[in-house]
Order: C-alpha cells, then structure tokens, then sequence
C-alpha cells in the first residue's frame, strides 16, 4: 500500500465533527474547555481518530497552505496543488507534528513553518510531484480558491507571512459556516440560517448590507423575528468559531491568544 | 464555501462586538477607548435603560491586566460616592475578557469643558474633584492617574473622577480610614514594584516618575490635583491675570518635594473653598493691600451700599443745615 493515505476529504458541511471532542458549557460564558484538541488527536493511536483529526486540520488549514505556496513560493496552480497534497499526506504520517513544542511557538506559526521547510527540502531534492501520480488524496476545490485569489490581492506576490495568517481566518470562519449550514439542515433552525446567509454571508455593495424589513419581506417574516434569528445565528456562529480554534490548538494559553486576537475589538 | 475579502471583514466585525452571557444587555455602540479597556454603550434589557460597558481591550488582555479591570470595578463598586461612577454588574465575556458594566454618563472631559466655563466654575468642578479624591484616600485608594481626561463633567453638573484601573490600594496596616476589604491585597505586584512607572507625564507626581512605589501615597495624587488646578484655571487669558493666592494653592499642590505639598487632598480642597469664598488661603501670605482688595472685593456690593447710605445721609445733613 502506497504511504500515501487514501481517504476523500469534500468540503462538505462539518466534515470533521467539532463535537467529536465534547466539552462542557462553561460558566460565566467562558472560553470552552475542550480537553484534547486536534493537534493532539491527529497522534492518536487509533487510526479513525487520526482521520478525522487530519480532516479538521486540512479543512482550515488547505486555503492557508495553498495561498502560501501560490503566493510566496511562487508555485503554478498544479504545483501548489500537488504540494499541498503532499504536504497533508506527510502531516499524517505524523512527521511534522511529531516535533510540534506548544511552548516554542502557537501551532499556526509552527505548520507555516513546518511548510517552509518541506518546499525548501522538495527544491533541495530536485523532487518533482506529478499530478495524479499517485492516489486521490484530498479532494479540495482549488477553482474555488483560485477565483478567491484572482478576485482579491492575492496572486500579487508577496513574500511575507501574512496571507497565511488571512486565508487561515478564511479557513476558519468557512469551516465554522459550514458546521452552521449543517447544524441547521433539514431542521427548524433552517430560516435562521437563512436570515444568517442572507444578511452576514452575501456579499454586498460598499458594505451596505441589507435591510432587516427587507430580508423580512423576502421571507415572509416580522421583522423583530429576523433580529432574533439573526441574533441565535451570530451566537452560535460564535460558538462554532470558538469551537473549531479550540480544536486547533495545543494549550488553553494558545486558544486563549488565537481568541482575542480573532475577537478582540478594534482600536481605533 | 466561498468567502470574499468583504465578507471576511464583516465576520470579523460582527465576532467582534463582545458577546455577553445571557441576553440582559445588548451592545449598541463603541463610546471611547480607555488604557485598558474598550468602553461600550449597552442596553440593560431587565431594567430598560443605556448603560456604559467596558470591556478588556484585546490588546492588553491577559491575566494581570484582567486582575486589574476586576480590581477597578471592586474599587467603583465599594466606593460610594456621587463623584464615582457606581457600578452596577461584572463579568465574563465568552472569549474570556473580563468586563465590567456602570453608570451611563454623558457630558463633556474636564479639557474640553474648562473651554469656554469661567475659572470660577471650573474651580467649583476641582472643589468637588478634590473632595472625592479626599474620600477615596480616606478609605485607602491612591487614584494615580488623575488627569483632565480622566474627569467627566455630566450634563447635569456632577462631577465624576473615572479610570481607576491603575489605583492603589493600601494595606489596613498603612492607613488610618477605613479599608477595602481585599482589595489591598490584590493590588498587583508589578503596579507597586520599585522601578515600574505607571501614570501619565505631565500629571505624574517625580516620585511616581521615578518608580519609587514605596514613597506613592495620597500626595501623589494632591500633585496631579495640582497639575491639573493649573492646566484648566490657568489657562484662560480671558479671565484675567491668575491671583497670586490661586498660584500658590497650585504650586504648593504640586510641589516637586512631597513634604512640600498639602498633605491631603481635603487640605487642597479646604484652601479651595477658602479662595473661592475670598478668604486668605493656607499656601499664600497676602500684604496689607491685597488683604484689603479682596475684603473690598469680598464685601463689595454692602461696601458700596453702606458708603452710598453715608453720603446720602451726608448730604441730607449738609442740606439741612443750610
């Protein structure tokens, strides 16, 4: 059997389930206490828990790792695919994160890091990756993030960091709509998920973003009703956001830095 | 799913705003930045009114900064007094921020309000700085970051001393007046460390520039009430040359020699009030004729009235005896 895992990983709606490490709603609405992340997972013993630890990880983590390659490293679109492949394929063997020290660097810092040295090593090595070379690994819509790409800034080449900390947010919040979307399917809860869409998620004009009693026209609500779909949305979207970044660090310390730095208020 | 560049940042916005356990308040705008936190109006659901949140900035966040936001609504909360914003609720938000919830106060910083108010209204206004900042030495507190920004005039009058995020608690053992239970213990480490400089320059007393912690006491702030007296009522050209008597109450105030200072805040203010009254003032020896000018000026109107009587009657007599 190849080393190469074989497993689809489709971006669908909450592939990787956040509640697959459940943890308690704390009091006072403080951060949750999951117990064991991710990152801790994806060591485990047990090869389905690897999985879709590797799910997870790949599902925020994909966007980063390829704008990174496009971006800084200056790879094709097939070039950036196939390393990005290979580069999830070696993470599960557990290569990389065998050597991850929370208390070095957070673990976004340190799989940055961990990609720079694997394209450095793959040049060194004259490693050439052909496309479809091997088995059908991970199963990512890289149109999608081509046209992301094209459409903002991101093909200008840039050889700084930040567009993996960018597509990372990306990453995150998407997967996080995703647990959403699915959480509210073929539910009730589906109309709040809907006023959610339509107000936060479609892309607007300058930033005018929709009317209330407009999207209550839409569909046939009152208007104090879309508020407080719009109100449960936000706060589970919250949630699932603080859920997914849990999951995807080592230490309550790291979570904590990661959460403040996404949710902290602006200064002005 | 696919998540354009303005999506991203509206997300973003919209995770932002703090989310508070339960649903009693509700975040309606950002209404200022502080050193330490990020204040909000909010709406108090349960009691149908605007109140003023603030919330941990981001930024600083972390546990000392987290001991000291707490430590500063315990200090609101257990100083009563109508120049303290009461506080009404604390808490924790879900990313983990501590926040406090108070009092809505509009009105103008004390800067802003000194322009255009006569020196007499904005001495009234520092009257009732002093005396507030006089009860909370009294129960053990040492403000250390009194500046015109850090006084709220309301639009009704009421004068309010904010920002005790940096404030000083005394130990029972070190003070007279009643203590805030607890409080003086968790007074952080690093605030009261020999060498570390907290304050703002300017109003700074020298000791407190200096970092020497252990000589910060209740004349640290009587420096900064001084530096204050003598931004907001010197600086107006249009009142008039300041008296001499009001430029020795601010240069005694802000002595660079701490034994050189009133020793309380509640001295400044009685020296104050005397001023204010047209009365002689501790910090300022007057002369013959300046004694005379203000009891002239103090008892003017029944001076004139009792010399406008004399020359009347004067002149009836006169009169008469022709």
């Amino acid at each position: 059997m190849s080393s190469r895992v074989r497993w689809r990983l489709g971006l669908r709606a909450c592939n990787f389930p956040v509640a697959m490490f459940p943890h308690p709603p704390t009091p006072h609405g403080g951060f949750p206490t999951t117990r064991r992340s991710v990152v801790e997972a994806i060591r485990d013993a047990d090869p389905d828990i690897r999985r879709d630890a590797l799910d997870s990880l790949v599902a925020v983590y994909w966007r980063p790792v390829y704008a990174h390659l496009r971006r800084k490293w200056r790879f094709q679109p097939a070039d950036s695919e196939d390393l990005t492949q290979e580069f999830f394929a070696q993470a599960v063997t557990g290569e990389f994160l065998r050597g991850y020290d929370p208390t070095q660097a957070r673990f976004r810092t340190y799989l940055r890091a961990c990609l720079d040295r694997f394209v450095a090593n793959a040049q060194r090595n004259g490693q050439r990756l052909k496309r479809g070379g091997g088995a059908t690994l991970l199963s990512l819509d890289f149109d999608l993030i081509e046209r992301e790409l094209a459409a903002g800034d991101g093909l200008i080449e840039d050889s700084s960091d930040s567009w993996f900390d960018r597509e990372w947010i990306r990453g995150l919040f998407a997967a996080a709509v995703a647990d959403l979307r699915s959480a509210c399917q073929a539910t009730p809860r589906e109309i709040r998920f809907t006023v959610f869409e339509r107000y936060d998620l479609r892309p607007v004009r300058d930033g005018d973003r929709p009317a209330y009693r407009t999207i209550a026209e839409e569909l046939g609500l009152p208007v104090t009703q879309v508020t407080n779909h719009l109100a449960w949305a936000r706060r589970e979207f919250r949630r699932l956001v603080l859920e997914r970044l849990r999951s995807l660090t080592f230490t309550d310390a790291e979570f904590r830095e990661e959460a403040e730095e996404l949710l902290g208020e602006k200064r002005s | 799913m696919t998540l354009p560049d303005d999506t991203l940042a509206h997300l973003r916005r919209v995770l932002q705003t703090p989310e508070l356990p339960g649903d009693r308040y509700e975040i309606c705008e950002s209404i200022g930045h502080g050193g330490m936190g990020t204040l909000y109006r909010a709406h108090d659901r349960a009691l149908a009114r605007d109140v003023a949140l603030k919330v941990l900035r981001s930024d600083v966040a972390g546990p000392e900064a987290a001991v000291r936001l707490e430590r500063e609504a315990k200090i609101l909360a257990q100083l009563e007094h109508p120049g303290i914003v009461p506080v009404h609720d604390v808490g924790v938000l879900a990313d983990g921020r501590v926040f406090y919830v108070m009092k809505l106060i509009r009105g103008e910083r004390l800067h802003d309000f000194a322009r255009g108010t006569s020196r007499t209204d904005v001495l009234r206004v520092m009257l009732r700085v002093c005396e507030t900042v006089g009860f909370a030495h009294a129960h053990g507190v040492i403000h250390r970051d009194l500046k015109p920004s850090n006084i709220m005039v309301g639009s009704f009058g009421e004068v309010l001393v904010l920002d005790w995020g940096i404030a000083r608690v005394r130990g029972v053992a070190e003070q007279d007046g009643p203590s805030i239970a607890g409080l003086a213990v968790a007074t952080s480490k690093e605030d009261t460390a020999p060498g570390v400089v907290l304050g703002t320059p300017g109003f700074m007393a020298p000791e407190q520039a200096q970092g020497l912690s252990a000589q910060v006491d209740g004349r640290t702030d009587v420096y900064a009430l001084g530096a204050i007296l003598r931004a907001v009522a010197g600086a107006d050209i249009h009142a008039g040359p300041v008296p001499r008597p009001l430029q020795a109450i601010w240069s005694r105030a802000s002595s660079p020699d701490p034994a050189g200072r009133y020793a309380s805040a509640a001295e400044l203010a009685f020296d104050l009030t005397r001023f204010l009254d047209a009365l002689p003032v501790e910090a300022y020896r007057e002369g013959l004729g300046e004694r005379v000018g203000r009891v002239f000026r103090k008892y003017q109107t029944a001076i004139i009235l009792i010399l406008t009587y004399l020359a009347v009657r004067l002149l009836f007599l006169v009169l008469r005896g022709l």
